[in-house]
């Protein structure tokens, strides 16, 4: 007993300061990434053509755009522009949508759910399912959960049952062999329920949106309420969707009461 | 034996023609005599259509030896079928099960054929077989049952209680001890092996990242060394071997940092569970600074690394190292002095080192039943050819053996690191390139990922394209050990020994 608290004490206390403060993210980090027209070479393909997931959209007349539902962050675009007009924000970790429009064009996203903000504000419980993941989107979802971040202390909990889930967070490119497995869960959760689609294979197949063993992702199979990109995301982006989700991104203390009816 | 088969170093390439070409029965005896009497592992048996569209199917065998440090290939030609060798060598077992299920291949005489991904056919398997083949459901399959009055089952997943990938467990038991445990996988599988012949193109390297996604650096190591073998042109410099060496360390002790406090957490010791939650983030984000992302996704690529890492970084990463480890040292030393840990980790889930050596187990999970295999030692490769963490080793074979050998690990590696951040001076080792592969070629890259030996081998066509590309992640070996563990246990002990593997179920899945 006494080692342990001894070793409590070595240990300290470790929850981050996100949020409010702002995450600690590595120098390197490849946040959302931004085309800057002005600089973008009429008729020039470098980045279109080195884009492993066909993240990068042209449009007739129009600069191309990204798409970052299907962006792995590998920065090939960036370094291959030759007017430099790509460039990966390395403090924007702020990359989650409510539609799969806001992705590509975070003007024209849509708003949370209402009755979600309405029901779930103070207490979510989330159904993870995966469904051909390659374990990093679970395991930096799983991550929430240590006390590094201690995901509890917004009232967000991890739920063994769907039969205890108000939201299904998804990933994996949604392999053939896991559909039914994903649809039964999905059934089984009492309504109203929502879903979450955590990282570029559940947003769009991600790497994997052209394999014949894949559904491309969650879009076609249940539509998804909250898309959060990364390959995989980080955990502040995670958490900063879910809290955008429940409507309390702008306070991090204890959740107010319900206002009086 | 030296005609009868080509011997080549590891991460080399050889012409495919120099690889002997034997009638079936002799090569079934030349595997034979090299698995059972020369104690050669099976690191990949695979099937190679002769085009895509035409007929004829080879096989290929690639053995290895712990202490030759070589690898050695042959094949033959098939038609439609090819008699069991697993009667005589377990090892064969899974991979010939994965022959038939891709190649549509009949296996007589093997006890247990069943899908091991329920993955329709492979592009070039045997047609006669394809228009036959069945239409298969994930999972539905005749599984090993018991009958009897005391007799019951317990079917767990695919879809478990954690955030954790989908898979099937069915445990046969008499009273709460478990008799046997069928595991039946393939619900993560993407068909990623479908995707990579034609390349390498923009897409390989982030599939081949995402093969394992927390074995990353593992995987895409093993994959440019494949190009970097296939391709003269295109040879890294030190400092870029060195820092994939870094970055693999420091995937292995993220891993075992966090199996060892998950296995605290299964056992109700919260304490280490807890710091080591934390801890495990910390070695996450020492990847992160280097490259930007927590596995290592950038980092590794063919011909080099695509970041620069100065010395004023290694320094940075060496001071935060010291201060970490001290507190990981703390977190484990409290879990492996209680009492009530230690009786629940002594004794459980024992496989042993007879059991090891036949079903072909490697890393971790085999070192802790006295098997030494480690590539890092015996097919060195990039920087471990000049030094490598040293060789952990255990022999009782159980959850404590296996918990503490990833603790013997945690320090070896650490002290490696140490010394090669300390002595890091380059200012930049960024060095990348497009591969253009040499034609008509077999190449082989192993490594020892944080699970164990990883192997990629390559077939190149006429025009430089990957003709086929076969990836064994340590998974494949590793998924019957944990099976064979489970015998006899109880089954309030599945969690331990399932976390004190923690094998991947995509990276089997492919």
């Amino acid at each position: 007993m006494f080692t342990v608290l001894k070793a409590r004490l070595k240990q300290g206390y470790r929850t981050g300061k996100f949020p409010p403060a702002p995450p600690n993210l590595p120098e390197k980090f490849q946040g959302r990434p931004a085309l800057a027209a002005s600089q973008c070479r009429q008729g020039c393909r470098a980045c279109l053509e080195v884009c492993p997931s066909a993240a990068i959209v042209p449009s007739e007349g129009r600069p191309a755009r990204i798409d970052t539902g299907r962006c792995l962050f590998c920065g090939e675009c960036a370094a291959v522009c030759p007017g430099e007009a790509i460039r990966f924000d390395p403090a924007e970790y702020r990359l989650s949508a409510f539609s799969r429009q806001g992705l590509l064009d975070p003007q024209q996203d849509s708003v949370p759910p209402a009755a979600l903000q309405k029901l779930c504000r103070r207490s979510l419980s989330i159904r993870q399912v995966s469904a051909g993941g390659c374990a990093a989107c679970e395991l930096d979802f799983n991550v929430l959960n240590t006390l590094a971040w201690d995901l509890s202390r917004f009232g967000i909990s991890v739920t063994a049952s769907p039969r205890h889930a108000d939201c299904l967070l998804i990933t994996g490119p949604v392999s053939r062999n896991m559909l039914i497995g994903l649809q039964k869960t999905y059934a089984a959760m009492p309504r109203p329920k929502w879903v979450i689609a955590c990282g570029a294979c559940a947003i769009s197949g991600g790497i994997y949106r052209d394999s014949s063993e894949c559904c491309g992702g969650m879009e076609e199979i249940i539509k998804p309420d909250l898309y959060i990109p990364g390959c995989p995301p980080h955990p502040a982006s995670i958490l900063d969707g879910l809290l955008r989700l429940l409507g309390r991104d702008r306070d991090a203390g204890p959740a107010p009461l319900p206002p009086k009816s | 034996m030296t005609a009868t088969t080509l011997t080549i170093n590891n991460a080399t390439a050889a012409p495919l023609q120099e690889v002997p070409s034997l009638p079936v029965n002799d090569f079934r005896d030349t595997l034979q005599e090299l698995v059972q009497q020369q104690e050669h592992r099976v690191s990949a048996f695979f099937g190679l259509p002769a085009s895509p569209a035409g007929r004829g199917l080879e096989l290929v065998a690639v053995l290895s030896h712990p202490e030759a440090g070589k690898c050695e290939l042959v094949r033959t030609a098939v038609q439609d079928s090819f008699p069991s060798l697993t009667p005589d060598c377990p090892a064969f077992h899974w991979f010939e099960r994965e022959l038939a299920e891709q190649y549509c291949l009949e296996i007589p005489g093997h006890p247990w054929l069943k899908p091991i991904r329920f993955q329709p056919p492979l592009p070039g398997a045997c047609s006669r077989k394809t228009a036959t083949a069945p239409n298969l459901t994930v999972g539905d399959t005749n599984y090993f049952t018991l009958a009897g009055e005391a007799c019951h089952e317990v079917a767990v997943g695919p879809v478990h209680a954690g955030v954790i990938e989908p898979g099937h467990f069915r445990f046969q038991c008499l009273g709460e001890d478990v008799y046997s445990l069928e595991i039946s996988l393939g619900y993560q599988h993407r068909g990623l092996e479908k995707m990579l012949p034609g390349g390498p193109d923009r897409r390989t390297l982030p599939l081949i990242a995402t093969a394992s996604g927390d074995s990353s650096i593992a995987s895409t190591t093993a994959y440019a060394q494949l190009c970097e073998s296939l391709d003269p042109g295109l040879q890294p410099e030190s400092g870029a071997l060195l820092l994939r060496g870094i970055a693999a360390e420091l995937e292995r002790l993220a891993n075992h940092v966090g199996d060892l406090g998950a296995l605290a957490g299964d056992v109700a010791f919260l304490t280490t569970a807890a710091f080591c939650g934390r801890l495990r983030g910390e070695f996450l984000n020492m990847t992160a600074e280097i490259c930007g992302n927590r596995f290592g996704r950038n980092l590794v690529c063919p011909g080099g690394v695509n970041m620069t890492f100065t010395p004023a970084q290694a320094g940075k990463i060496l001071a935060w190292l010291q201060r970490v480890l001290p507190e990981v040292e703390n977190a484990l030393e409290l879990m492996f002095e209680s009492a009530t840990v230690l009786d629940r980790f002594e004794g459980t889930g024992t496989v042993s080192k007879a059991a090891a050596l036949e079903l072909g187990l490697v890393g971790p999970a085999a070192r802790a039943c006295g098997v030494a295999l480690d590539l890092r030692h015996s097919h060195p490769y990039g920087c471990y050819k000049v030094s490598a963490p040293a060789l952990a080793a255990g022999t009782s074979g159980d959850v404590l053996a296996r918990a503490w050998l990833r603790r013997q690990e945690i320090a070896a590696s650490a002290a490696w690191l140490q010394k090669q951040l300390a002595g890091w001076q380059k200012e930049n080792c960024r060095h990348r390139g497009t591969p253009r592969l040499a034609p008509g070629m077999i190449a082989v890259s192993m490594v020892e990922a944080w699970r164990g030996e990883m192997c990629h081998v390559a077939v190149t066509a006429a025009d430089g394209t990957f003709r086929r590309y076969k990836i064994v992640d340590p998974s494949f070996h590793n998924w019957f050990g944990l099976a064979m563990a489970m015998r006899g246990e109880q089954i309030s002990h599945f969690p331990i020994c399932n976390k004190s593997f923690n094998l991947s179920y995509c990276g089997h899945d492919l």
